[in-house]
């Protein structure tokens, strides 16, 4: 009876949190573009399964992706091993996303546009090698933004100076970055970060903050994924000054 | 049949997201930690429960909302639809115009945003680390916001061609300014809202957008203006859950002068 209890309610609130779109596509389909709306049974179909999909994803969550995120941050804080603490981070960060599907369709995009752009020649290989190079730095800046969010964690320093230098190197680069490069450096920050990705991520900053005395998880916990949306910026420039 | 294969496909781009998660956790746990799991049981449950419901919550968007976003995309955006049937010289682009392109930009930035499960696995988080202060739902509609007025200011930089950078550097000078006068306890997780919007549902019917307008409205080019609203979606969100902070400081100050 609780599990069926639990099991509707968490239904309903995904029913509650997709209602805003669907009114949104109906609205304008009927009211604006005053359209008949499509296929309804593919839609209605497609939508349970949205419904359905959000109701396992938010169970699994506070199952899997959440507890062991956090126990895994408490067992490495109590060990104490600052060595430990950082492969993980950084591991974390780089594994997560060196495989990202978002991220390969973006590097396999901006190679093409380099070679449009006389950057790098206008081969196959060349591209590839551009795309890989591309892949690899917004990895590797991704690991680097969880290890230095972690030790920023560790060592309490204030959120917002790191997160405003960051923001004042983003536009110093800018200003030297050759033109290509910049949209793509800019939508790099915004592909890094998986919806898998963020919970393990907030989970470990969270348990992170709450196993070190003197540190508040409200105020320490949070930032590890604003740091992996802020370094791909500064690298993947920097990476585009390089090529050229 | 596509169906299926469909259904096949997003299952394993899923579990290629989720595996090297999986084996990096279970290196750690036996490896270096040494110590068995705390209910492995659960926790193996759990992780078929984000296999799954992530499957099945990007097959059904697939299958259902994104076809009819992307054509509602391109239709708003289309010349004709802006200029009504019959006008054979398209006119000089007038902003104006493209009001329902606007109103689009703005309901859709708001209401995939408040589907985004990434946002809702931090809003859960939140509430809980703040013991309740910070209310699941007061943090997603601050962040819808900020990503619906975002996109919409996106779409108008496309519209009128004005450069990016103009908009993106003026903004974190905002963002910076704010920080400064915003409750602390806030920032970071007002800077990990930037990070998070732009995820599985919102990129795609943006994306549509984004390139749709940039087609259609005379001198554009699709690859300078068509990308850049992410930027701005992940931009604004952090301005909107400050400014979200700041309101209830102020109210909570101003209850407490009043008693």
């Amino acid at each position: 009876m609780q599990i069926l209890y639990t099991l509707g309610r968490s239904l309903l609130n995904s029913v509650r949190d997709l209602l805003p779109v669907v009114l949104v596509v109906v609205f304008f389909q009927l009211a604006v573009l005053q359209q008949p709306l499509p296929n309804l049974l593919q839609l209605t179909g497609g939508m349970l399964l949205v419904v359905l999909g959000l109701t396992f994803f938010v169970n699994g969550l506070q199952m899997g992706l959440f507890p062991v995120g956090e126990s895994l941050a408490h067992a490495l804080a109590r060990k104490g091993s600052l060595f430990w603490l950082i492969v993980f981070a950084f591991a974390l960060g780089f594994g997560t996303t060196v495989a990202e599907p978002a991220l390969i369709a973006v590097a396999g995009e901006a190679a093409a546009i380099a070679a449009d752009a006389g950057v790098i020649e206008h081969s196959e290989h060349a591209q590839l090698v551009y795309a890989d190079g591309l892949r690899l730095t917004v990895a590797f800046s991704v690991g680097f933004a969880i290890v230095l969010g972690v030790v920023r964690i560790l060592k309490g320093w204030p959120m917002h100076w790191m997160i405003s230098g960051g923001y004042v190197i983003v536009v110093i680069i800018t200003a030297f970055a050759p033109r290509e490069i910049i949209g793509i450096a800019y939508d790099s920050g915004g592909v890094t970060t998986s919806t898998i990705t963020v919970p393990l991520v907030a989970a470990l900053g969270v348990g992170l903050a709450s196993s070190i005395s003197g540190r508040n998880p409200m105020v320490d916990g949070f930032g590890l994924i604003a740091f992996a949306s802020l370094t791909p910026m500064i690298f993947v420039m920097i990476y585009g000054m390089l090529i050229q | 049949m596509t169906w299926w294969n469909d259904l096949l496909q997003t299952f394993l781009d899923t579990l290629g997201d989720l595996l090297p998660i999986v084996v990096m956790v279970l290196v750690f746990q036996f490896l270096v930690i040494r110590r068995p799991m705390a209910h492995p049981g659960r926790v193996f449950m759990g992780f078929v429960y984000v296999l799954l419901g992530l499957t099945l919550f990007l097959v059904g968007l697939e299958e259902a909302l994104f076809p009819l976003g992307r054509v509602m995309a391109t239709q708003l955006t289309h010349a004709e639809f802006i200029y009504r049937a019959g006008q054979g010289v398209i006119p000089a682009v007038h902003w104006p115009d493209y009001i329902w392109v606007y109103v689009f930009a703005f309901a859709i930035g708001f209401s995939t945003t408040i589907a985004e499960p990434a946002l809702l696995a931090v809003a859960l988080k939140a509430h809980q680390v703040s013991g309740g202060a910070i209310g699941t739902w007061g943090l997603r509609i601050a962040v819808a916001l900020g990503v619906a007025v975002g996109i919409a200011l996106g779409t108008f930089r496309i519209v009128t061609g004005l450069p990016i950078h103009y908009f993106i550097i003026v903004g974190y000078i905002v963002v910076v300014i704010q920080t400064w006068f915003a409750p602390r306890m806030i920032i970071p997780l007002a800077y990990d809202s930037g990070g998070v919007t732009t995820s599985t549902v919102t990129v795609p019917l943006v994306t549509a957008l984004g390139l749709g307008l940039a087609e259609s409205v005379p001198g554009r080019n699709v690859l300078i203006d068509g990308f850049g609203l992410i930027a701005f979606a992940s931009l604004f969100p952090i301005m909107s859950v400050m400014a979200y902070a700041q309101l209830s400081a102020l109210r909570v100050g101003r209850r407490k002068q009043e008693n």
